[in-house]
């Protein structure tokens, strides 16, 4: 019957839904979703469809699970290369370019096969697993570069195809109030695997020596655990059988001009954003800090980025996720000016982590939220993949931009420049969104 | 109930109890394995009927040896030993000290060792030519080589650093020059100021790696790579006016001679990535580079055991059993095995 009340128009982008009010929850699917949401469950924080869900919740554990076994075999891997392969490594860089491609492509595809056989769940399943498994290729492949290249190709591959499905499983478990906070508690408990990996790594490696295979076995177990927590607890979408999504359909998401203005803003904003190499790189340029600290510096951004994606995910749903989006990255750009200024000392290395990690908490969950409350159900993960692409091509793109920046000017011009381009972006983006709102008529289209 | 409406969890009893199991299977499987894998372990390292650490302490003075780093299985794994330069197949003597390389000369040693306990740190310590603890420095990554200037004084080391950031997955190296005299230490070769045909280079992912002194304690040689090109170079540097110039392209881990005329150095000449070295010896007057009988890649910083012959050390194999080889300089002749079980070859004069 539910499926019925939905109908075929839901599934197609661009047609405004207005459907009773007995088929409440149908609130995303369409180029007008204000008027089905508030006909269907009233205005924003009434409470009604707010709560974050057991799903959501149990998608962010087996997040946690499975940084675990990733930041294990991270923490190992310079120990493991080194006695193995040696300097080979470096003279081969294999690690970088090439698998940024591999992983945007196979975001789309992920995204793309998990709307079009409504197989969220199966999907990301599939890409939890090929990484666990991929744990396991390690200590089979032995010290060939090949062998190992290949071993974390399939990781990044993993990676690739199960971030769209889960984070529009996470997206579809939770009311169009609740997407900032669904997206703010996936994302903290997700961290919180990032801090606790290492720690596991290190006790382990404690008790087996050299013994480099016991680390690799052990994170393929816990990635298994995160796998049978994924099939055994999450709950897929059920959409109507009637409809298929093809690539067609894909691109007719775009066809609604505010998730499209989305894509553009998220790109043009990830052109503009440095990576996180280069913010910890300026930092030490600026401060000298002692080589052995070095590692902990994105402990201080991740550690703000814990403690606030929750908050900040409240407020998006509050005051509107476009705002706290952009908001964030104004507070990139002060970290930016921060970093080409005159501030020195200990109080620089603390406002800029902070800043990093309040600019993570306001920008990574909440685009994802922002864009997710937009996309119709059944076309939720590609839509996703789509923007998430958007970013990461542009960040990748800004990280040969940057580069070529400090190699011409050094690091105080290089992020002057960019804090500049970032400002200018910014204030188009600020146009861009407030415009899609104005078209419409609406204040809060700009939530 | 609505299909859309926020989707609940699936906890129901049944899936609980499925869970558990798994769960109990899968813990049983990583602490087996890892039971397993530190006995195996154990015993290919420590099992075999290698040397003991024992007989007369060891020093850096006294007769003409061969210090290495012992990787014979058995009690004496990893620890530092001697053999006599006229006979390196003889008895060895293992000292106490672990490290993971070593190198000396003027009565001062450097030893890159990796301490146990929670986060295995890395260090590098200074020995005195007792063998005793001068100075401590802590790590930032994995040690990889290390130098000592002929005279004792000026002392280097490199580490691997993997993973410098939160997302980001590539490899650097970090090389330190410490000068043993005035405890002044410069943490990061990048800090240098590098020129290349009389410009600034001034890419942010340089990496200097394989440090070699001259006899004045103020110029050295090292490698110089760049992530984004993959090639090395050659660069000398001047440690008083922290600068370093580029020579020469496809150089790594430079070694000079004792006389201070030529390099051996490895040289890629491979794309492939099982044998893409071969060491090579330059003449710094005339720059012509002459490759060595050793045909098989070799992944070291060599030495030179004396003005015509050069050491280094080879995997034989399997696990981490190597053997230090030794070939003529010259290009003549063909490679020796010195020493069966030993890594981190450094003469002793």
């Amino acid at each position: 019957m539910l499926s019925r009340c939905r109908g075929a128009n839901a599934a197609r982008v661009g047609t405004v839904t207005r459907q009773p009010g007995g088929c409440a929850g149908v609130y995303v699917s369409s180029g007008r979703p204000e008027a089905a949401t508030e006909a269907a469950i009233g205005p924003p924080g009434s409470g009604v469809g707010a709560v974050v869900t057991g799903n959501v919740i149990a998608l962010g554990l087996v997040s946690l699970v499975t940084d675990v076994s990733s930041e294990m075999v991270t923490a190992v891997m310079p120990v493991y290369l080194v006695t193995g392969l040696g300097l080979t490594m470096l003279q081969f860089g294999f690690l970088d370019g090439l698998y940024s491609g591999v992983t945007v492509f196979l975001r789309l595809v992920g995204g793309h096969l998990a709307d079009r056989f409504a197989a969220r769940k199966q999907v990301a399943a599939v890409g939890y697993g090929m990484s666990a498994v991929a744990k396991l290729g390690l200590p089979l492949v032995g010290a060939s570069v090949p062998g190992i290249g290949a071993v974390l190709a399939a990781d990044r591959a993993g990676k690739g195809l199960r971030t769209a499905p889960r984070d529009a499983l996470i997206s579809l478990s939770s009311g169009p109030q609740a997407q900032g906070r669904a997206f703010g508690v996936h994302r903290a408990l997700d961290t919180v695997g990032a801090f606790t990996g290492p720690l596991v790594a290190f006790a382990i490696l404690a008790a087996v020596g050299t013994a480099y295979d016991a680390v690799f076995v052990v994170s393929f177990c816990v990635g298994l655990i995160g796998v049978a927590m994924l099939v055994l607890f999450v709950r897929d979408h059920r959409d109507p059988v009637e409809h298929r999504p093809g690539w067609r359909d894909g691109l007719g998401l775009l066809r609604d001009r505010s998730y499209r203005r989305l894509c553009v803003v998220a790109t043009v904003l990830g052109l503009v954003t440095v990576s996180d190499a280069f913010v910890y790189l300026l930092l030490q340029h600026r401060l000298s800090i002692q080589p052995h600290w070095f590692p902990l510096l994105p402990l201080g951004t991740a550690g703000v980025y814990l403690v606030l994606a929750l908050p900040l995910g409240r407020l998006a749903d509050r005051v509107g996720r476009r705002r706290v989006f952009l908001a964030g990255h104004g507070v990139l750009l002060a970290a930016y000016l921060l970093l080409g200024g005159p501030l020195d000392g200990v109080a620089l290395l603390i406002a800029v982590l902070a800043l990093h990690g309040v600019f993570y908490a306001a920008t990574d969950g909440v685009l994802a939220a922002a864009v997710g409350a937009r996309l119709p159900a059944t076309g939720r993960a590609g839509g996703l993949a789509v923007v998430q692409t958007g970013q990461a091509v542009g960040r990748f793109a800004s990280s040969m931009i940057f580069g070529a920046l400090w190699t011409a000017w050094g690091p105080a011009g290089a992020i002057r420049v960019l804090a500049l381009a970032l400002a200018v972006a910014l204030l188009g983006s600020a146009l861009a969104l407030a415009g899609g709102g104005r078209v419409r008529g609406r204040v809060r289209d700009v939530r | 109930m609505s299909v859309d409406a926020p989707v609940k969890p699936a906890l129901t009893r049944g899936r609980i109890l499925i869970f558990v199991l798994v769960l109990i299977l899968l813990a049983g499987i990583a602490i087996g394995y890892t039971v397993y894998a530190v006995k195996r372990e154990d015993e290919r390292l420590h099992g075999g009927s290698g040397t003991a650490p024992g007989g007369p302490p060891l020093t850096l003075a006294g007769a003409p040896r061969l210090l290495f780093r012992s990787t014979e299985s058995g009690p004496g794994y990893g620890h530092l030993a001697t053999v006599a330069a006229a006979d390196p197949g003889g008895p060895r003597t293992v000292g106490e000290r672990s490290c993971d390389r070593v190198y000396a000369a003027g009565g001062t040693a450097v030893c890159l060792a990796t301490e146990g306990g929670l986060t295995r740190t890395g260090v590098a310590l200074v020995l005195d030519a007792d063998l005793r603890q001068v100075r401590r420095v802590e790590l930032a990554g994995t040690p990889n080589r290390a130098r000592v200037s002929a005279s004792g004084r000026m002392a280097s080391w490199t580490v691997f650093v993997y993973g410098d950031s939160y997302a980001s997955t590539t490899f650097s190296t970090r090389t330190s020059i410490l000068d043993t005299r005035t405890g002044e230490l410069v943490a990061n070769l990048e800090d240098f100021t590098t020129t290349r045909d009389g410009k600034e280079l001034r890419s942010p992912d340089r990496n200097f790696w394989g440090v070699t002194f001259t006899a004045d304690d103020n110029t050295f040689y090292a490698t110089l790579s760049t992530n984004t090109s993959g090639r090395t170079y050659l660069v000398r540097g001047d440690l008083g006016a922290r600068t370093m110039t580029v020579l020469r392209e496809n150089v790594e881990c430079p070694s000079l001679s004792p006389d201070g005329t030529r390099l051996v150095f490895k040289k890629k000449v491979s794309q492939s990535t099982r044998n893409p070295w071969r060491l090579y010896v330059l003449d710094l007057a005339s720059m012509r580079e002459t490759p060595l009988a050793e045909t098989r890649g070799v992944d070291d910083q060599a030495i030179w055991l004396d003005e015509r012959t050069v050491g280094y050390a080879l995997p034989t194999g399997a696990g981490a059993a190597t053997d230090v080889w030794s070939v003529p300089a010259d290009g003549s002749g063909a490679p020796a095995r010195l020493v069966t079980g030993g890594f981190s070859p450094v003469p002793l004069r």
